[in-house]
């Protein structure tokens, strides 16, 4: 039977653990905020802006463009977005499946595909199976739209320039906090402008362009481009401490049933020793009247 | 008193603006323009530079970087990737970014790409500071 002491001692350290993850749960819970009302404020950017780039696509003849041009793919980038820290429940574990097993599809179609890891966990992941370039690392903390526009910076000029011929996006979709989803989204070419919104033509304002609307599409375009990947971020952030949230929550509680049942066992060898040492004195003095 | 102008400044991190103006000044990609109100509708792109725009007879100023605007006859939006009013900006970082873009282009060669993203940064410090000068 473990001896008191060691329960003891073991209870203490729970009891230990159980306030670290619920600190961290607070801290998340905080972060998980702040991430929710950045989302919130970009909605009425994202949305002008589609709103915008659907009626300019309606004019301009949108296949004209080199970052809409589509191309019999040979090589292929991919984005894998993961948060940079761990203890977040199955938020990377998941995203990092998904992705392999899609690079390992478009590998087995013989495709030659490079990765680009955002994200330390990813990074750390894929480092020595697959070839990474640009990868971006420890950014989540805090970031802002300019990392989109690095990121955007570093594919834009390659795809132009052929050296791949198709860029994928892989990230946690926030649906709720307890749910995170990966999703694999195609960035380049990027993906049709205008044609499935079925926009009554005649609704569409008509704009003086300044530049002209070639120009004009030209910016919108890459802009477009630094819009996803910042949707993306968003989403990672708020997800990762969403996840992190509910798996320190779901921490917090183990460490609470585990303090229960050892506080039991406890009890019931304190009991036992009692019992004992009753039965030692009971036997003594029997022995002691008998004599 | 002029008839006013709905202005409405949008980044990705916030809505920078949002209010009855009577008139705005856009740093266009072609020039400066002012809009007033029953302006023609127009689409434009924006570029780095000052925005101001005259509330209640009182001017007030912004930074912005890149990004296009849309303008009707009854309200302005400018969507940009970032926007700083002249009150926030914060002086002496936009000071220390300037003189670390002029160092490091001086050394480097025109040709290069990374002078020409340092070049883009010394014009977003020096806007900032500027604007940053009126407030």
């Amino acid at each position: 039977m473990a001896a008191l002491k060691d329960i003891k001692r073991k209870v203490a350290a729970v009891q230990k653990t159980k306030q670290i993850t619920r600190a961290m749960n607070m801290v998340a819970a905080s972060k998980f905020r702040a991430a929710q009302a950045r989302m919130e404020s970009f909605r009425p950017y994202a949305m002008k802006f589609m709103e915008v780039l659907d009626s300019l696509a309606l004019r301009v003849n949108p296949e004209a463009h080199p970052l809409l041009a589509a191309r019999e793919p040979k090589k292929i980038r991919v984005l894998c977005m993961s948060s940079d820290r761990g203890l977040c429940g199955g938020f990377n574990t998941n995203l990092i499946k998904s992705s392999e097993r899609f690079v390992k599809e478009k590998m087995a179609a013989g495709l030659s595909v490079e990765l680009t890891p955002v994200g330390r966990k990813s990074r750390d992941y894929f480092r020595r199976k697959y070839p990474i370039i640009n990868e971006k690392t420890d950014i989540l903390g805090k970031f802002d739209i300019n990392l989109a526009v690095e990121i955007s910076d570093d594919v834009i000029t390659p795809f132009v320039n052929e050296e791949f011929d198709e860029l994928y996006i892989i990230y946690n979709e926030f649906r709720n906090v307890s749910m995170q989803r990966p999703v694999v989204v195609r960035l380049l070419p990027l993906p049709s402008v205008g044609q499935e919104g079925e926009m009554d033509p005649d609704k569409t304002i008509d704009y003086v362009y300044e530049p002209s609307e070639e120009v004009l599409i030209e910016k919108l375009l890459s802009m477009y481009l630094h819009v996803l990947i910042f949707r993306a971020l968003l989403e990672t952030s708020a997800g990762e401490n969403g996840a992190r949230m509910a798996a320190m929550d779901n921490a917090t509680r183990n460490c609470d049933e585990m303090i229960r049942t050892l506080t039991l066992q406890y009890n019931k060898v304190r009991q036992s020793a009692i019992t004992a040492e009753l039965m030692d004195i009971v036997g003594g003095t029997e022995a002691l009247a008998k004599g | 008193m002029a008839e006013e102008l709905l202005l409405e400044i949008v980044t990705p991190e916030k809505m920078a603006f949002s209010g009855e103006v009577e008139e705005v000044t856009i740093p266009g990609t072609e020039g400066e323009f002012g809009v007033l109100r029953g302006h023609e509708t127009l689409l434009s792109s924006v570029e780095i530079g000052e925005l101001s725009f005259t509330v209640g007879g009182k001017k007030q100023y912004f930074a912005v970087n890149t990004g296009y605007t849309e303008v009707t006859a009854n309200k302005v939006t400018v969507l940009v990737e970032t926007a700083e009013s002249a009150e926030t900006i914060n002086r002496e970082r936009a000071m220390r970014a300037k003189e670390r873009a002029e160092e490091k282009l001086t050394k480097l060669s025109k040709d290069e790409l990374e002078f020409e993203m340092l070049s883009i940064a010394l014009q977003r410090a020096v806007t900032r500071i500027g604007v940053s000068e009126k407030a």
